[in-house]
């Protein structure tokens, strides 16, 4: 319908502008009857176009003038000067109306009566009508339109690249020979229109961002909707343009981004009040253009990614816990683009559509885009999408390997360093050869080796740091030449098999180049991002002698390593999950008290603790990060004393203190029967709910349960649900209140029968208050 | 029936090539070489500010590559792509009359891929190819 109502509007105010030659000629000449047809078939085209489009008050104006002209047309009437004053009044205000229409203003239909009457002469002599249109008419936007099909533009585009082509070949076969100035001259003015026309060709095809944003509001407000959550959405520049194509590539990624950030970030009024957030959540979509580059973020303030709620995701599909828990933080956030993850935990209206994050990965990789995820875990996520401006000119790096030249693509690129730079190391990992960048370990690939043609020297000079899709890659190669803007194309097939392509241009050199796909490098290369085919990998090498290690950076500074296998997992920790108890620092984990170990102060917030455990026995070991898994050698430098550390190794040039597993797990684990476990009384008479619930959680605890004592038995905390606080306590025990409504467990000292954290916290305070 | 045919010599044996298959008849300039691309394609050169793919066509039907810098070469459009196939020499072009094979005769290397009928221009027998098939990835190669 809109489609209808913007060619009824064009068509209207073409003919009303090509009307108004005939008007004035017919103001002169009355009794012009070819003119006089031409006017009536005007108003007759807008009364019908009125009746179908349900414009009624147009069609009231049309039809009136309509009937008049007609009563001329049968001879019934003589045209008057004051007919032809109202139907020429009647038409600019159909013009003003469409005008209006157009703009989306309203206009008052003040004065329509009056224009109808005068038109049967009945009026009063018309009113003063050039004095009152004369400002919307001059006002009216002298904007002319054709409609063009998207084929047809992309004819012109492809037509306008062959153009830029043969100037650049008119231009070498100029310089090749002797230049008669008149020709340079001439090839200039060439150049410079080849240029103006290659900026108009390309802004056909370009469109305001507008496009994508305007439907977003009623997206975020029924999304917010719908999942009873209040969201306020600011939107800025709607004026960035971008090409069309690109536009509707976005669109289906754009939403889910928004949906999810609603749907899964942004928390509910309840939880954002107690995190200390404003109650209305915030959404923010930008876009903005950096270079060759649009990027277009979307910012929430919800609670940023869950990490561990991915991983958990993750684990039960089948992945390896381990694993993904040793991951640094970085590529953590980067597992929500594995396939088929949804972080939340029942199907909703909203984002359970079985669409992943994986999905609109893959369609931002499709157009050469990438997408970065900044969370701030409580604070929010902010999404990233970074597009290149156009599909057909692209920006390319030309980089050099063993006199060949290539392009890469500016847009994957993300640094550009040389290898002898401080910060920047090369090494060899297990057969992969890594570049450690300012202290970020990359696999590296030799463009030189992966081609197969002879390097200049051993090792790249030059390396370029490109994202790909799951990760970022290094390539090295003998030199960074030139940045230039290319127009590529899809090579021929048998070339294209080679996989490591994306495309060729001719650049102004006029030799052939070829474009390099990283992620194909990657591929051919065998760099596989995921992190259980590394694993396997180091598996396969397994023969080579040495242990495998986590390594990781201990409260002290030091870098230490534990094999990796005494760890059970790393799991992160908040300073309210720290206890002493039992004369000892214990850690609350999964509802048990662990015996925590560290080598240095702990630390004052939170941080992580890697967990090990021996049969029945289990250690947390605290650290300040996990950084890497890797294999040391097994002859170790010896420590000066026995203790902690089982002996020394070189990763790399760093020395490595190799943590005891069994210094950790004699010295620290809770030995069973050394201690006189702790006796709770479980004081409910007949009712059974804590032998139930809460015996087995005791007992995991460490603690020995009774429902009532025995002879000669004292309890150490006495446990009781719903009772009043004045029953007096059996003799030297502790009492611990549950209560069954959670509002009474905040106003007092009371715990909620289901807040397992605070009782297993509450019953190891006692204790502790007891010796 | 007879049909326009380009005569040259590939590998030192008399080709004939269907002329309404041909663009054009080029003198290479410099090749530059596509590592990894399939075997025995040479790289790509530029011809009339257009990038053309330069196959090494009597690597492709004999199976060994050739030593000869590329020089000429018979220029085709297959499937939006265009090739330039190198020759070692261009000999003629005329109306001639295809034949069929003999059955009996076995061509050795992708030949017999390649090749669907005679011509006998002055005489001499050129095997009539067909450039789609001497395209790598597109032979039905029965050798390796």
């Amino acid at each position: 319908m809109d489609d209808l109502l913007q060619e009824f509007i064009a068509e209207t105010r073409e003919t009303a502008e090509a009307l108004a030659g005939e008007i004035v000629a017919w103001e002169a000449a009355p009794g012009d009857r070819g003119r006089l047809d031409g006017i009536f078939r005007f108003v007759h085209t807008v009364k019908g176009s009125c009746g179908f489009l349900d414009l009624p008050r147009l069609e009231r104006l049309a039809h009136a003038a309509e009937d008049a002209l007609a009563e001329v047309r049968d001879g019934k009437r003589v045209p008057d000067r004051a007919l032809v004053d109202a139907v020429l009044a009647i038409v600019d205000r159909i013009s003003e109306i469409v005008d209006a229409m157009d703009r989306g203003t309203p206009l008052d239909d003040g004065g329509e009566d009056l224009l109808i009457a005068a038109l049967d002469g009945s009026a009063a002599p018309v009113l003063e009508t050039p004095a009152a249109p004369a400002s919307p008419v001059a006002a009216r936007a002298p904007m002319r339109s054709v409609r063009l099909g998207v084929d047809l533009l992309d004819r012109m585009m492809s037509g306008m690249s062959d153009m830029v082509l043969a100037r650049n070949e008119l231009a070498r076969r100029l310089r090749a020979g002797e230049v008669d100035p008149s020709a340079e001259a001439a090839l200039e003015r060439l150049s410079a229109t080849v240029a103006e026309m290659r900026d108009t060709v390309t802004r056909t095809r370009m469109q305001k961002i507008d496009a994508l944003f305007s439907a977003l509001p009623r997206l975020v407000r029924d999304t917010a909707a719908s999942v009873d959550k209040r969201v306020v959405l600011e939107i800025e520049g709607s004026d960035v343009e971008l090409d069309r194509e690109m536009i509707e590539v976005m669109r289906d990624p754009l939403v889910h981004i928004i949906r999810n950030s609603i749907d899964h970030g942004i928390e509910d009024a309840a939880t954002r009040l107690a995190a200390g957030k404003p109650e209305i959540g915030r959404l923010t979509v930008a876009a903005r253009q950096a270079g060759n580059q649009i990027v277009v973020e979307v910012t929430d303030d919800g609670h940023g990614i869950d990490t561990d709620r991915v991983i958990a995701k993750l684990v039960t599909a089948g992945r390896d816990e381990r694993v993904l828990r040793a991951l640094p933080e970085r590529d953590k956030l980067e597992l929500v683009f594995e396939p088929g993850l949804s972080t939340k935990d029942g199907v909703t209206a909203v984002s359970g559509r079985g669409v992943g994050m994986d999905v609109v990965r893959a369609a931002i990789d499709g157009i050469g885009g990438r997408i970065e995820l900044d969370s701030t875990p409580g604070r929010g996520l902010r999404v990233a999408i970074h597009v290149p401006l156009t599909l057909s000119i692209l920006s390319t790096i030309i980089v050099a390997v063993a006199g060949h030249r290539f392009a890469i693509p500016r847009g994957v690129i993300e640094e550009i360093v040389a290898a002898h730079a401080a910060g920047v190391e090369l090494d060899t990992l297990g057969g992969q050869r890594v570049a450690m960048i300012r202290g970020r370990r990359l696999p590296m690939v030799s463009l030189a080796a992966l081609l197969g043609v002879p390097a200049q020297g051993r090792h790249p000079s030059m390396l370029v740091i490109a994202n790909v899709g799951p990760g970022a890659l290094v390539i090295g190669v003998d030199d960074v030449l030139d940045h230039e803007e290319l127009v590529t194309k899809p090579a021929a097939p048998p070339v294209m098999s080679a996989g490591i392509y994306a495309g060729q241009a001719l650049p102004d050199s006029g030799r052939p180049m070829l474009l390099i796909d990283c992620a194909g490098v990657a591929h051919r290369a065998g760099v596989n991002f995921r992190r259980e085919a590394a694993v396997a990998k180091v598996e396969e090498v397994g023969e080579t002698p040495g242990i495998e290690v986590l390594t990781f950076r201990d409260l002290d500074g030091v870098l230490r390593a534990l094999p990796l296998g005494a760890i059970d997992r790393i799991e992160p920790v908040a300073a309210h999950q720290l206890h002493r108890a039992g004369g000892r620092l214990r850690l609350l984990l999964d509802g048990a008290l662990i015996p925590l170990a560290a080598l240095g102060e702990l630390p004052e917030g939170a941080f992580a603790a890697l967990r090990l455990r021996d049969g029945s026995t289990e250690v947390a070991y605290a650290i300040a990060e996990a950084s890497d898994i890797v294999r040391l050698p097994a002859d170790l430098a010896a420590p000066a004393e026995p203790g902690a550390i089982a002996g020394v190794a070189l990763m790399g040039d760093d020395p490595v203190e190799l943590v005891d597993p069994l210094w950790l797990l004699a010295g620290h684990a809770d030995v069973a029967a050394a201690e006189r476990k702790p006796l709770a009384l479980l004081d409910e008479g007949e009712g059974g709910w804590m032998a139930t619930f809460l015996a087995p959680m005791l007992r995991g605890a460490g603690w020995r349960v009774a429902a009532r004592l025995g002879e000669g038995e004292t309890a150490d905390v006495v446990i009781r649900l719903d009772a009043a606080g004045d029953l007096p306590a059996p003799a030297g025990a502790a009492i611990v209140r549950l209560v069954t409504d959670p509002a009474a467990a905040r106003c007092g000292d009371a715990i909620h029968r289901y807040d397992r954290a605070g009782l297993l916290a509450a019953v190891g305070a006692r204790l502790e208050q007891r010796r | 029936m007879s049909e326009l045919f380009l005569v040259a010599r590939i590998a030192g044996q008399a080709v004939a090539v269907a002329s309404r298959s041909v663009e054009s008849v080029v003198d290479l300039g410099e090749v530059t070489p596509a590592p990894l691309a399939a075997r025995h394609v040479l790289g790509l050169a530029t011809l009339r500010s257009r990038i053309v793919t330069v196959i090494d066509t009597a690597g492709t039907l004999t199976g060994e590559a050739s030593a000869a810098p590329p020089r000429r070469a018979i220029v085709s459009a297959i499937e939006g792509h265009h090739y330039a196939f190198v020759v070692d020499a261009l000999d003629d072009v005329a109306e001639l009359a295809a034949q069929p094979l003999d059955p009996g005769i076995a061509l050795s290397g992708h030949w017999a891929d390649a090749a669907s009928a005679l011509v006998e221009p002055a005489g001499e027998a050129a095997l009539v190819i067909d450039l789609a098939a001497l395209v790598p990835g597109n032979l039905h190669s029965r050798c390796n």
